[in-house]
C-alpha cells in the first residue's frame, strides 16, 4: 500500500537496527507519548528487536485510558437516561467505569451507537428531532477538530438536541507532568506524530529548553518508529538536546491552520484530571461558554458521587513510565481485557492491553 | 474471487402478491396468514418432492457416515455487498458440513422475523436462498416461521441445521494434527466482516470491497478426492477470524502455531480499510475461506490445487504446525519480529484516533 508498505520494509527496519545497535553505548530510556505508537511498537515486535540498552517506556497518550473515571459514569448515566442516544467512539464502550461500562449499559437497554465521526452524530441529532444526542468527545488534540466541528455544525443548523460530553486532553502538559514527576526516569520523548500534525511543533521547544530533554517528533510505522528512536539516541549519546521532526511526511512546523482555528473558536484551555495521573494544571479543552448550549455537562447539570478507583490498578504508574504491564500483581490475572480493571487494558492503544495481545513473550521462552 | 455478476437479486422471480407489504404478527400465528405467506412463498420458491410434502419433518434415506451441523445467522445489516443474511445461511451450514469432509444434503430452514420486515425483503432473501441452494446442490426440506414483535428481533434471524454425506476419504479432527504440518489459507482475508461494516450504520464508508460468502463443499470435495487422509484438519474462518481458527487449532489440538504475516494474502483495499478502521484483518470475519491443516508432503500441490480453483485463487502457505509452545499461536512479523496472536476478547471495537 502507497505510503505504508515503504514504512514497513525489514531491509530498511534491519538498517536503522543495526545503526541503533552501534551506536548505543549506555542504557537509555525512551517515552513513546502517543498510544497507536506503543501498538505499534508491540504489535511489530520492535521491543523484542531493540538492543537491551534501549528502554522503552509506554506514555500516557491513550485517550481512553486517561479518561477519568467520573466521565464514564456521566456517559454512563446519560446513556440511561429516557430519550438519550449515546454515541462515542468504539473503544470507549468497554473502559470500567464506576459501576458499569457503556457496553454494559447498552446490553441493559441503553441507545449506545458507536461512530467514527462526531459528524455522524449531527446528522443523528437531525433525524431524531425528540431526541437527545450526546456525543462523547474523548481524545487529544486530534480528535478535537473533528468534534469542535461538529459543535459549529450543530450550531449553524440550530439544532438544540445536540451536546458533546467532552474529555479532551492536551500532550504537552501531560509530558511536562511526567517529567516534573520525581519519579520520573525518562530521559528522551517521541512526541506524537498525528497530534503535531493537527497542533505543528512550536508548543515543544519550550519543553525542550526547559528541561534539557531531547524530543522527536515521530510516526506510527516500523520504520518511522526505528527512524525516531535512531533519532532520539543519536543526540542522548552525543549530550544533545533539539527537536527534531522524524515524521516530515505529515508534520509541518505551524500545523494544521484551518484545524487549529475550528479547535480556537469552540474551545478554550482548562484544567483537566487524568485518570491515574490526577489533575494537571491547563491540560484540556472544555467548550467555550458561546457554545454552552452545546456542553451536556452544562445542558445535563449532572451530579454524581465522585467514585474511588480500584486500588488494584496502577495505571497512574504505568501511564507515566515509572512501572511496565508485566509488573502489575493483576496483569492478566485479575485484570485481562474481557474484565479490565484498568483503562490502559481496554484500548489496543493502551499499554497493558497491547502487552496481553501481542507479547506473551514468557510463554514463548 | 467469487464472480459478483451472479448475485442474485435479479434472478428473483417477479414477486407474487401478498396481503400486506410487509411482515406482521398474524403471518407467525399459524393462521391464514401464514398459509398463504408459506403456500405463495416459502414452499413455491425452495420446491422439491420432500418440501412438497408439507410434512411436520422430512423423511428420507442416506447411505454411509453422515455429518449432521446447525448455525443461526444473525447478520446486521440483512443486505451487505455482495449478499445477504439467506446466502450466509445456506453457505454457512454448508461449510460446516464440508469442513468435516462431507457434502451438504438436506437442510432444515428456520426464520425469525421481526414485524414490519418488508415482504420485498423477505421474497428477495428467500430467492437467495434458492439460488444458494441450487448452487451447493443442498434441497431445504424442513422449516418454521416465527414472528416477533417489534423491538425483538433484528429484521430477520435465520437457523439452518444440515445433513451432510461424509466423504469416503474423509479423516478430519483435532487430534490428527501433528507437528511438521503445513497450514494453508484458501483465500484473500477479512472481506466479508470489511464489507459489512462499510454499510454499518454509524461507520459507513465508500468500498467496491464485497462479502466473499460462497458454498466451499465442491472445492473441499475436490482436495479431498486427491489428498484424501493427507489433509488433517479443516476450518472456516468465519467469526473471529484466521486468528480465532488458529488459536483454536493451537488450543483444542495442543500444538503450536507459526505463521508469517507477509504469507497471509489481503486484498489491498481490505488492508486499506483495516487501516483506517483500526482494526487488525486476522480478526475480521470471514464467509469464504478456510484454513487447511495438511501433511507436508502433499502441502505444495494442495496449494497448485486450490489456485486452479474457483474459491482458492490466492491460496496460500501461511504457517506451521510446531511441537514448541504449545496452545499459542505465534506470528512473525513482516519486519522481524515476532509476537502472540491471542484469541479476541469480545468484539474488536474500532479505536478513536
Amino acid at each position: 500500500m502507497k505510503y505504508l508498505s515503504e514504512y514497513r520494509d525489514a531491509a530498511i527496519v534491519e538498517k536503522y537496527l543495526d545503526e541503533i545497535r552501534k551506536l548505543v553505548t549506555k542504557p537509555w530510556t525512551i517515552m513513546e507519548v502517543c498510544g497507536g505508537q506503543t501498538h505499534s511498537l508491540v504489535k511489530n515486535g520492535i521491543l523484542s528487536l531493540l538492543p537491551e540498552y534501549v528502554r522503552m517506556v509506554h506514555g500516557p497518550g491513550c485517550p481512553v485510558c486517561v479518561t477519568p473515571l467520573h466521565l464514564i459514569d456521566k456517559a454512563v448515566y446519560l446513556a440511561e437516561m429516557e430519550g438519550v442516544i449515546l454515541c462515542s467512539y468504539g473503544d470507549m464502550l468497554r473502559v470500567p467505569g464506576s459501576k458499569k461500562s457503556l457496553l454494559e449499559a447498552k446490553a441493559a437497554g441503553a441507545d449506545v451507537r458507536i461512530l467514527y465521526s462526531p459528524l455522524e452524530a449531527v446528522k443523528i441529532a437531525k433525524d431524531n428531532p425528540g431526541k437527545e444526542i450526546v456525543f462523547f468527545a474523548v481524545g487529544f488534540e486530534t480528535t478535537a477538530p473533528a468534534n469542535a466541528l461538529s459543535v459549529l455544525h450543530a450550531y449553524r443548523e440550530d439544532l438544540k438536541n445536540y451536546s458533546i460530553l467532552t474529555s479532551h486532553v492536551l500532550v504537552p502538559p501531560a509530558m511536562e507532568a511526567i517529567v516534573d514527576d520525581e519519579m520520573n526516569v525518562v530521559q528522551g520523548f517521541l512526541a506524537a506524530g498525528h497530534v503535531c500534525t493537527i497542533m505543528g511543533m512550536d508548543e515543544y521547544y519550550p519543553l525542550v529548553k526547559k528541561y534539557k530533554l531531547p524530543i522527536v517528533v515521530t510516526g506510527f510505522e516500523p520504520v518511522d518508529l526505528l527512524q525516531g528512536i535512531l533519532m532520539l539516541l543519536k543526540q542522548l549519546e552525543n549530550g544533545e538536546c533539539r527537536l527534531e521532526n522524524q515524521y516530515t511526511r505529515f508534520v509541518k512546523a505551524e500545523g494544521n491552520l484551518d484545524a487549529k482555528k475550528i479547535i480556537q473558536e469552540v474551545f478554550e484551555i482548562a484544567d483537566r484530571e487524568w485518570r491515574g495521573i490526577g489533575n494537571i494544571p491547563f491540560s484540556g479543552y472544555e467548550v467555550k461558554n458561546e457554545y454552552a448550549t452545546f456542553d451536556a455537562n452544562k445542558k445535563f447539570n449532572i451530579r454524581l458521587d465522585k467514585a474511588e478507583e480500584s486500588k488494584e490498578c496502577i495505571a497512574g504508574e504505568i501511564l507515566r513510565g515509572i512501572k511496565k504491564p508485566f509488573e502489575c500483581p493483576q496483569f492478566g490475572k485479575g485484570c485481562t481485557p474481557i474484565k479490565p480493571i484498568g483503562a490502559p487494558m481496554v484500548s489496543s492503544e493502551g499499554a497493558c492491553a497491547a502487552y496481553y495481545h501481542f507479547s506473551n513473550m514468557e510463554a514463548m521462552a | 474471487m467469487k464472480d459478483i455478476s451472479r448475485i442474485k437479486m435479479g434472478l428473483s422471480c417477479p414477486m407474487p402478491k401478498f396481503d400486506f407489504d410487509s411482515i406482521n404478527l398474524g403471518h407467525g400465528s399459524g393462521g391464514v396468514l401464514t398459509h398463504n405467506l408459506l403456500n405463495s412463498g416459502v414452499f413455491d420458491v425452495l420446491q422439491n418432492d420432500l418440501l412438497n410434502k408439507k410434512h411436520d419433518g422430512a423423511i428420507f434415506e442416506l447411505e454411509g457416515k453422515l455429518a449432521f451441523s446447525t448455525d443461526s445467522y444473525v447478520v446486521n445489516p440483512v443486505f451487505f455487498p455482495g449478499g445477504n443474511i439467506g446466502e450466509l445461511a445456506v453457505n454457512g451450514t454448508v461449510n460446516d458440513l464440508a469442513m468435516c469432509g462431507a457434502m451438504a444434503r438436506y437442510l432444515s430452514l428456520s426464520f425469525i422475523i421481526e414485524e414490519g420486515l418488508p415482504m420485498e425483503e423477505f421474497w428477495n432473501i428467500l430467492n437467495s436462498i434458492k439460488y444458494c441452494c441450487d448452487n451447493a446442490g443442498v434441497q431445504v426440506v424442513t422449516g418454521d416461521t416465527k414472528v416477533v414483535e417489534k423491538g425483538k428481533g433484528d429484521k430477520l434471524f435465520i437457523n439452518t441445521s444440515g445433513i451432510g454425506t461424509l466423504h469416503k476419504k474423509a479423516s478430519i479432527s483435532f487430534d490428527r494434527i501433528a507437528p511438521g504440518d503445513v497450514i494453508i489459507i484458501s483465500g484473500n482475508i477479512a472481506n466479508h466482516g470489511i464489507a459489512i461494516m462499510s454499510k454499518r450504520s454509524g461507520l459507513e464508508f465508500e468500498t467496491d470491497i464485497v462479502s466473499d460468502t460462497t458454498n466451499l463443499n465442491f472445492t473441499v470435495q475436490k482436495l479431498l478426492n486427491v489428498f484424501g487422509e493427507q489433509i488433517h484438519f479443516l476450518r472456516d474462518a468465519t467469526r473471529g477470524g484466521v486468528a480465532s481458527v488458529l488459536n483454536e487449532i493451537a488450543k483444542d489440538g495442543g500444538m503450536g502455531i507459526e505463521i508469517a504475516e507477509k504469507a497471509i494474502p489481503v486484498a489491498e483495499q481490505v488492508n486499506g480499510a483495516c487501516e483506517m478502521l483500526g482494526l487488525d484483518p486476522l480478526y475480521v470475519a470471514n464467509e469464504g475461506v478456510f484454513i487447511a491443516v495438511v501433511d507436508a508432503s502433499v502441502a505444495n500441490d494442495l496449494v497448485v490445487l486450490l489456485r486452479n480453483d474457483e474459491n482458492g485463487s490466492n491460496a496460500a502457505l501461511i504457517g506451521i504446525v510446531t511441537n514448541d509452545h504449545r496452545g499459542q499461536v505465534i506470528l512473525q512479523c513482516a519486519i522481524g519480529g515476532k509476537r502472540v496472536v491471542n484469541m479476541l476478547p469480545g468484539e474488536q471495537l474500532p479505536r478513536i484516533c
